[in-house]
């Protein structure tokens, strides 16, 4: 006990890192399974159904795969090189999840933020520092296999991240701008109220800086490598790109860093341009605190539905502790203290889901690009397009504070 | 030893190591990462310091641009391991000694100077420099040789593109 409370933030950090990666590691899973579930329904398929009640146990079944299967390394490959690959793209891209605000400041332990692990003052351009080292797990992989595919796909990949990462950056500038500050909390408490002439809408930065964030959204799905910028991994062409000599848990390890990439993206977009935490709705609606239960509580009923009427054996079985522990989680969410905690993580969550749901959504739609296509739209469109924002921007804040000053 | 120091000798060693073994390595890509850990190395370094700024920075210029491209070109040339020579003759009687006597140098302009003292009692504490007091000084005090380097800079893409550009 003396040393916790002679180290708090040590404590708490441990802590905090522990239950962030258990949390994040349960989401890539069953993030997996969104996504084969969203796009089988786009294609009018099932999706993975067996293994559990509507597959619900298929990302643990794939887990256990992964770990069990042959590790195979070619023997021609770069082996320090060809190892180091994989533990450089996940740890790097769980480093970038430690700066993400989830929650509000406001909510403390032993003095320190719950809801982020590492909160520092130029959060943003820590997490693109972070992010930028990225495109060395993936070219190094393509390297280190001395092999055909996997070094195109390398290839394609420094090349694609170098061209996109530009205009991600300066479609994020003009939220700078408007916000004045580097520091994830200050961006998000910026855009708390509404606009003055329109009451209704909340002032986040996606109204005024709506371009940026169409240049933004498109950089990002290019820099985490998906459809329809998936180039370095393209099946048709390149076998599967860099990780094609990967097997058995450092190809899984490709795969989970994919995805936490795709959660830090979609994490930046909600803070920049969503307004993080904060609710759509204005303060006085007091309901809306009880809005996480009674969603959990409707999807519980929904469940309670499905295992009566269509589960049978096993799967119904599954289903009604899945019924259960909805229906227990948003009673509990339903206690006034417990909801106010938990206020900002909700909607945080439920915009990275939205977002989350609109790359899967892109990914069944989109056919993939070609190689110079996609070179000619990251430098001829996106990066002019995101500049002229950042000059229009520049110039409407500078109106403004000569307005203001004069 | 407090655990400051400590973070600071272990980042040091492996600037340095990563330093030696840029020269070292025959694999060029080999070079190339070490002198990427070099580079976050000394970010690390910068933010013993508590120039946080500085720090990000130099990761995302030096680490995650310049040495992405680095990699890139030694990837897309596909450089073969490096041929080893012996050392020549004019590497091996004057440039050994040369280089042992400046090392000899630099050791005894630090052991002298102020800033060993400093050095002796553990990095600093953190001085709270934010980026709002850096741009102040950036676009005030330093707001010629601010101007003057966009400019070094502007020029140097035009020269890469008019050599880059095909003959028509």
């Amino acid at each position: 006990m003396e040393f916790i409370s002679q180290h708090p933030i040590l404590v708490v950090s441990i802590v905090k890192i522990a239950v962030l990666l258990f949390v994040v590691m349960t989401a890539l899973a069953y993030l997996t399974w969104l996504e084969r579930k969203v796009i089988a329904h786009i294609q009018s398929r099932w999706g993975p159904y067996y293994v559990g009640a509507h597959g619900l146990l298929q990302p643990l079944a794939d887990g256990l795969k992964f770990l069990f299967k042959e590790d195979v390394t070619p023997p021609v490959s770069d082996r320090l090189v060809y190892t180091l690959a994989p533990f450089l793209a996940l740890s790097l891209a769980l480093t970038a999840l430690a700066l993400i605000p989830f929650g509000p400041p406001s909510v403390t332990l032993l003095g320190q933020p719950v809801f982020v692990v590492s909160n520092i003052d130029i959060g943003l351009l820590f997490l693109f520092a972070v992010t930028s080292l990225g495109v060395y797990g993936v070219a190094l992989a393509g390297w280190s296999s001395n092999s055909k595919y996997p070094l195109m796909g390398g290839l394609r990949s420094s090349a694609q991240m170098i061209s996109y990462e530009v205009s991600l950056t300066i479609s994020v500038v003009g939220v700078l701008l408007l916000a004045g500050t580097l520091d994830f909390n200050g961006i998000i408490e910026g855009q708390q109220g509404y606009f003055r002439y329109l009451p209704f809408i909340p002032r986040w930065h996606i109204f005024p800086q709506i371009i940026g964030f169409l240049c933004y959204l498109t950089a990002a799905i290019a820099e985490t490598n998906r459809i329809p910028f998936d180039l370095p991994e393209a099946e048709t062409e390149l076998v599967a790109g860099f990780h094609t000599e990967y097997s058995s848990f450092k190809f899984a390890m490709f795969f989970m860093a994919e995805y936490a990439n795709m959660i830090t993206v979609s994490c930046l977009a909600t803070i920049l341009f969503l307004g993080g935490w904060l609710s759509p709705f204005p303060d006085s609606w007091k309901w809306q605190l009880y809005l996480p239960g009674l969603g959990l509580i409707a999807l519980g009923l929904y469940c309670l539905v499905d295992t009566i009427t269509t589960m049978r054996g096993l799967a119904r079985l599954q289903f009604a502790v899945v019924t259960l522990l909805c229906l227990g989680g948003g009673a509990l969410c339903m206690i006034p203290v417990v909801a106010g905690y938990i206020q900002g993580v909700f909607w945080f969550t439920a915009k990275i889901v939205a977002i989350l749901f609109f790359y899967i959504w892109m990914r069944g739609t989109l056919p993939r690009f070609r190689y110079d296509q996609l070179m000619s739209f990251g430098w001829k469109l996106l990066l002019p397009v995101s500049l002229a924002n950042l000059v229009g921007t520049a110039i409407v804040v500078l109106y403004f504070i000569m307005r203001g000053a004069g | 030893m407090n655990l400051p120091l400590i973070v600071f000798f272990f980042f040091s060693f492996l600037a340095v190591a990563g330093a030696v073994m840029v020269i070292l390595a025959r694999e060029p890509i080999h070079s190339a990462l070490s002198l990427i850990l070099v580079m976050t190395a000394l970010a690390t370094l910068y933010l013993l310091l508590g120039a946080e700024f500085i720090a990000a920075v130099q990761i995302l210029v030096y680490a995650g641009a310049i040495m992405v491209l680095f990699v890139f070109v030694i990837m897309l040339l596909n450089m073969g391991v490096e041929e080893r020579t012996d050392f020549s003759k004019l590497a091996k009687f004057a440039g050994l000694p040369l280089a042992f006597v400046l090392l000899l140098f630099i050791a005894h302009w630090l052991w002298h100077s102020p800033v060993a003292g400093a050095a002796a009692s553990g990095p600093g504490q953190t001085t709270g420099f934010s980026t709002v007091d850096l741009s102040r000084l950036l676009f005030t005090s330093y707001l010629f040789p601010f101007e003057a380097t966009s400019i070094l800079i502007l020029i140097a893409i035009l020269g890469a593109m008019v050599l880059a550009r095909k003959e028509e």
